[in-house]
């Protein structure tokens, strides 16, 4: 992605239009005066985060889990679900018709 | 009747001596709620129906002299990111404002064996964001040591609960401190079980590989019984393991007690610090032998974490579409708009603050371009991390560290400075980045200032509760018989 620059505040890690991208890449509508606020708040979070840059990590392997574990594989078979347990997730639904949910045309 | 000194085994001798009914015991709490939570707001859901049929059930077995489960009529509140079955679920969150949990979490199915009576729901900051519970987007939790002070937080609720002697026990969550610092808060026992000891499956997901569900009680037996009850492996939760580690038996003298001097810096609370290290000291005149350690990553923990943590949220709160289930943009709007403006919709409305900055910095560190440097960088400090850990772990068996930095702080005091905030987590996020086990227990009231507690945090190896709760009784006991 091509860095934008900000000239409005004082070294800001990340500008106006950045935040708007990072908002639509994370599907949240934000106002312009919440792009706003976001844009300071971030930039002092990530001027605090900007710390981690000190450390040495050349040699150093990335850890993603704390634990050593194993991948855990079932069998691929249809499991049978409790008749009320889906009635249950299908009143969960905002918008259904019949037994189905409902959703919005995409093509 | 008096509640004040409920214990689980306090239950149990009532119980058995006839003393009360459990459907007696349960009343007396559900009353308490109702007269005195008003003002402390411990609960967002309060399931009296659920917790007198349970009781029913305890007092026929009873009566039939079957034998009691273990947490028989034992009065508990659940933190409202654990799914109880039947029960409004809601993360402190509007988007699951009238969500219903369709199931149980594996805890709470545990619980329930066990033969525990379920409450409620306790507060907490929306989605577990937060130190304070002053995100949750119903209202905020007060001290009720002090209701001008926060509880604590993300696991306020269920740490007021307990201090305010709501239930018996409660369960939190912990994915930077969530537990302890409102334990130390609230001058209650809080433990962050090691990553993967206790099933995850029904808990709410905030940041998948820091998350672990503990218990939060009023001394250290309960907690460690509680952790018996809801420990262990789950097919539901492929990273639950089973360990049965054989601790053998504490001497006092053996014991090595490791005191990182990268947590004794300035900035600590200077009261703090010196009621920790008479803690310390205690425990050196009982014969343990006291090593300064290094822990030369400390000062990266904190940043790692803020960067570990939202990035996995992002992913994890991804799910929150307005479509399947919770909150959704209204008809009127969803009807004019096409499907990503049912996404933006929902979303910017159903989130807070909180909950929405962190989604964002997560969303930019795992973004194109910004990955290597942000996210990446991030996942090998914690690393780093670890080593220094089990560097230390080679020469003391016990860390010991106080739970926050500072004393219960008042309500509004951090909230509009999101940075100020975190570095409220600053002694406790280590423990989540390494998945270790680590307890708060409260520093008894003679050292206590202005009446607010300290907690002391006592950190072991991986799987080593055991030694935790040995060693955290043993100041317990110390401290009671005077």
């Amino acid at each position: 992605m091509k860095k934008i620059p900000n000239s409005k505040f004082q070294n800001p890690k990340i500008g106006k239009e950045e935040v708007k991208h990072i908002a639509k890449l994370a599907r949240l509508g934000l106002s312009e005066r919440e792009i706003e606020k976001y844009q300071k708040e971030l930039s002092k979070i990530l001027d605090y985060i900007e710390k981690l840059k000190e450390v040495d990590v050349s040699d150093v392997k990335a850890t993603f889990h704390p634990l050593k574990i194993k991948n855990v594989v079932r069998e691929d078979a249809q499991s049978k679900k409790d008749l009320d347990e889906i009635k249950k997730l299908i009143e969960l639904m905002p918008e259904r018709k019949g037994g189905y949910l409902k959703v919005k045309k995409i093509l | 009747m008096k509640l004040e000194n409920f214990t689980i085994e306090r239950v149990k001798e009532g119980l058995i001596k006839k003393e009360f009914s459990a459907q007696e015991l349960t009343r007396a709490y559900l009353e308490k709620i109702e007269k005195e939570d008003k003002k402390i707001g411990a609960f967002l859901t309060v399931c009296e129906d659920l917790a007198i049929k349970q009781a029913k059930e305890i007092d026929d077995t009873i009566l039939s002299g079957k034998k009691l489960p273990i947490l028989a009529g034992v009065p508990c509140a659940i933190k409202d990111n654990i799914l109880v079955d039947g029960i409004k679920c809601t993360a402190g969150s509007k988007i699951l404002e009238n969500y219903i949990a369709p199931y149980d979490a594996t805890v709470v199915k545990k619980l329930k064996e066990a033969g525990a009576i379920i409450l409620g729901k306790t507060n907490l900051d929306e989605f577990a964001m937060g130190s304070s519970t002053e995100n949750s987007a119903f209202f905020p939790t007060k001290n009720p040591l002090d209701l001008e002070r926060v509880p604590g937080g993300s696991s306020g609720g269920s740490a007021a609960a307990v201090a305010a002697n709501f239930c018996v026990f409660s369960l939190g969550t912990d994915t930077g401190g969530s537990i302890r610092q409102p334990a130390s808060f609230c001058g209650i026992v809080g433990l962050k079980p090691t990553y993967g000891s206790v099933s995850r499956y029904g808990l709410i997901a905030f940041a998948s590989s820091l998350d672990q569900i503990g218990p939060m009680t009023k001394n250290v037996e309960d907690c460690k019984l509680v952790f018996e009850v809801i420990k262990g492996k789950d097919e539901m939760d492929s990273t639950s393991v089973e360990l049965n580690l054989e601790i053998k038996k504490l001497r006092i003298n053996e014991l090595r007690i490791g005191v990182p001097k990268e947590y004794f810096v300035k900035g600590m609370d200077p009261e703090v610090e010196k009621i920790i290290k008479e803690a310390i000291k205690k425990y050196e005149e009982m014969g343990a032998k006291i090593l300064e350690i290094s822990l030369p990553h400390t000062e990266y923990a904190l940043p790692c974490y803020y960067i570990i943590a939202p990035s996995e949220a992002s992913a994890n709160l991804a799910r929150y579409d307005g479509i399947k289930y919770g909150y959704t943009a209204n008809s009127e709007q969803r009807a004019a708009s096409n499907l990503l403006n049912v996404y933006f919709e929902s979303r910017g409305e159903g989130f807070g603050k909180e909950v929405r900055r962190r989604i964002m910095l997560g969303t930019f560190s795992l973004s194109i371009g910004y990955y290597d440097a942000y996210y990446l960088r991030a996942a090998k400090v914690r690393s780093l991390i670890i080593r220094d850990f089990e560097r230390a772990f080679e020469k003391v068996d016990l860390i010991f560290t106080p739970t926050s930095p500072t004393l219960p702080f008042k309500l509004g005091e951090k909230i509009d400075d999101p940075l100020k905030m975190y570095l409220s987590d600053i002694f406790t996020v280590s423990v989540n980045l390494a998945g270790l086990p680590a307890i708060s227990i409260p520093v008894p009231p003679e050292h206590v200032l202005e009446g607010l507690p300290v907690g002391l945090q006592i950190i072991g190896k991986p799987f080593e509760e055991e030694k935790i709760f040995e060693v955290a009784k043993i100041y317990e006991l110390s401290t009671n018989n005077k």
